[in-house]
């Protein structure tokens, strides 16, 4: 009889079920593509910080920034450059430390032996800045009457008489610069190495821990005309080219990837690293591990995942904004305003029904059983609302993946634990050059946004329509469950 | 079976206050046919929702076979509906979307009798009112005569020891009343029940051995000896 009544009042009030369905629908809807697209934003910023991270870790360490001491120059390459005779080669090749800041590789295993501390590797990372060209000599140009130009030092000595002029000189110089990375080859599964696949060629070996080889990225590779077999000379080493790699999302950390004790060595920089990977054994207790890293390790940064995300802006970081903020509440409201509407239709059907539940009391229907019936057409409405807003949801989510738009992620580089920290160049030579600041640059990723609907987001539909259904049902329940048949029955006469 | 004592119905209308019964004392013996008649608003509907428990008198009480049907809870008072009392309406209250079976078979359902018993006796309970060929339509498929005799069906087929009707033919043609008129008193003697029926029609009044007359709240009960039998259903 329940299922009976059920289904043959919905079939009668056809457009109010199908009203109080669709509102639910469009709830539910929103909320499945509203959290499937934050989730699709949380996949993209974890791309985002996996392309500088790497696979599976969990924290980074680095050197903490010192304050200088006062009056002191920051750090800065410095090429010097000695004139010479009339257009004679001037060269230099400088293999610099990223941020000139390191730390001790011995912190590797310090960091290591901390609690909640599951593997830690050391990676160093490189700059390579090349520099050749030559300068011209500048001719002096006689004032009137005083004979034909000549180059300075030459002729009649050394200093120009009045109305004298200097013209043409200068100087030329190309300027080739790539960023290498030092990786552990004996720990492959963590650092920054794990978010490229290595397409042609191979990988390094376990063994080649000093070995005389490179992994390339192919965007360099690309742009350098290099393939597996060539060589490639760093600060006058020629290494083999043994792999490309291309970055599985975003930007490469490095250009060139070698061993970490063969970078160390070529850099100057024995037994040091610029940063420490570190994964967790449980990724829940990062924040402690940190602390512990923190407390244990001193004169280190250690940066989450967590604090990296906080420096991601960008369209990425905006529509993850709008999505977690505006759009899960503007999607929750709906809901609501779908339930409360759902309810009052609900409310309003039992008004139009009171004679009908007077009815059955009178006939010895508990209040229960009258409840029951309303709730179960409530909750039936919850239900079709819900498999509407499901597919609704599904085809929205599908459709956003369909799409993919592309959305930049702007990466503060001074909080990404590796890059440079205002390093400078200081070019010396003749009378000395401007001074010129290369300030490290954020990273700029691009990714395709993706919706992607777990089965937990399902759930919530589901759950949501039921108790959608329910709210709404119990505000008819409420008005059934207190009718008195006598005053149900005196109302009809 | 029924001794009412005393029994008092006050509403308020806004501030007004309207005294629907008066102190009402009334007997109604096992298988006696009691019409009531009265004014508008004279208190019949009131007094026969005390005599179905469907509403509590303000003082007094109602006695059905000994047990105060003032001071029972409500669940003990539905059970009473849904075992011993079977009702019968000027508008036939049925449910629009249930056929003329299933609106029988709501009757049954308070006393938990299975889908296949259900079944079974609404198709009896309808052919006794001569609408066994009519199980599957709906009220709207029905004749104002016909849906009250389902209607009729439905008070009958839990098989009640009372049976109370508020003007049952209220609603119809004058020969559809006397169809109605005869089904029901025919029921009436066929199964013995109590029947109590309110009415404004006289003719009807007419047949009844005993009438009750309500006026503002005050009853006076006549005996009518010569209450003309009834024809055969």
């Amino acid at each position: 009889m329940f299922f009976t009544y059920l289904r043959r009042e919905l079939r009668r009030r056809r457009k109010a079920a199908l009203v109080v369905a669709s509102g639910l629908a469009l709830g539910i809807a929103l909320v499945i593509v509203v959290t499937s697209v934050s989730a699709g934003m949380k996949q993209a910023q974890g791309k985002v910080l996996e392309s500088l991270y790497g696979l599976g870790t969990d924290l980074t360490v680095t050197k903490a920034q010192e304050r200088p001491a006062e009056g002191a120059q920051p750090t800065r390459p410095r090429f010097e450059f000695q004139g010479g005779d009339e257009g004679e080669e001037q060269s230099s090749d400088r293999l610099m430390v990223q941020g000139f800041q390191t730390l001790a590789d011995s912190t590797v295993a310090t960091v290591a032996k901390q609690t909640g501390v599951d593997r830690a590797v050391g990676g160093l990372s490189l700059v390579n800045l090349k520099i050749d060209g030559e300068f011209r000599r500048g001719r002096i140009q006689r004032g009137e009457g005083q004979g034909q130009a000549q180059p300075p030092g030459q002729g009649q000595g050394g200093t120009g008489g009045p109305g004298d002029t200097v013209t043409g000189g200068g100087a030329a110089f190309d300027v080739d610069s790539f960023t290498l990375y030092g990786t552990d080859v004996t720990t492959p599964d963590l650092g920054p190495l794990t978010t490229s696949t290595v397409g042609e060629g191979r990988t390094f070996k376990t063994t080649e821990t000093d070995a005389a080889v490179v992994v390339v990225d192919s965007a360099y590779a690309q742009q350098k005309d290099l393939a597996v077999g060539d060589e490639l000379t760093v600060k006058g080493v020629k290494f083999e080219v043994i792999g490309i790699a291309t970055a599985d999302s975003g930007q490469a950390t490095a250009q060139v990837y070698l061993p970490l004790k063969r970078a160390q060595t070529l850099s100057g920089s024995a037994g040091k690293v610029t940063t420490v990977y570190v994964k967790a054994t449980d990724s829940t207790k990062i924040d402690a591990v940190k602390a512990a890293i923190q407390k244990n390790v001193t004169g280190t940064t250690v940066t989450t995942s967590a604090d990296l995300a906080q420096t991601v802006s960008g369209s990425l970081d905006t529509a993850a904004g709008l999505a977690s903020n505006v759009g899960r509440w503007l999607s929750y409201a709906v809901l609501l305003a779908a339930v409360l509407v759902a309810g009052l239709l609900t409310s309003s059907a039992v008004s139009r029904r009171v004679r009908e539940f007077g009815t059955l009391k009178a006939l010895g229907w508990k209040s229960g059983r009258v409840t029951r019936q309303v709730v179960g057409e409530a909750l039936v409405n919850g239900v079709i609302g819900g498999a509407l807003g499901i597919a609704v949801g599904l085809a929205g989510a599908y459709a956003v993946t369909a799409v993919s738009p592309t959305l930049t992620a702007e990466l503060g580089a001074s909080a990404s634990g590796f890059a440079g920290r205002g390093g400078g160049m200081a070019f010396g030579g003749g009378a000395g050059g401007p001074g010129m600041t290369r300030t490290a640059a954020g990273r700029s990723v691009d990714i395709a946004l993706t919706a992607p609907v777990s089965l937990t987001t399902v759930g919530l539909a589901v759950l949501l329509a039921l108790v959608g259904g329910l709210v709404a049902g119990a505000f008819g329940a409420w008005r059934a469950s207190r009718l008195r048949p006598a005053d149900a029955l005196r109302r009809v006469e | 079976m029924y001794e009412l004592i005393g029994v008092t119905k006050q509403y308020r209308r806004g501030q007004a206050r309207v005294d629907a019964l008066a102190g009402i004392d009334l007997k109604i013996a096992q298988g006696d046919r009691l019409v009531i008649q009265g004014p508008t608003g004279g208190g019949k509907s009131t007094l026969l929702q005390m005599l179905g428990g469907l509403d509590r008198p303000t003082a007094g009480s109602v006695f059905l076979d000994g047990t105060d049907l003032a001071k029972l809870s409500e669940s003990r008072l539905t059970a009473v509906r849904s075992q011993y009392i079977g009702f019968v309406f000027q508008s036939f209250n049925l449910i629009p979307t249930l056929t003329a079976q299933e609106n029988v078979e709501t009757a049954l359902v308070p006393l938990g009798v299975k889908a296949g018993e259900r079944r079974r006796r609404a198709a009896e309970a309808l052919e006794s009112v001569g609408l066994g060929e009519r199980l599957a339509h709906l009220p709207s498929e029905l004749s104002g005569g016909q849906q009250q005799r389902v209607a009729i069906a439905r008070a009958l087929v839990k098989r009640p020891q009372v049976l109370l009707a508020d003007e049952p033919t209220g609603n119809l043609d004058e020969s559809t009343r006397d169809e109605i008129a005869d089904l029901l008193e025919g029921l009436w003697q066929e199964h013995g029940l109590t029947f109590v029926m309110v009415t404004h029609d006289s003719t009807l009044a007419r047949r009844a051995p005993r009438l009750a007359t309500l006026r503002k709240g005050r009853i006076t009960v006549t005996e009518n000896p010569k209450a003309q039998a009834p024809s055969p259903a």
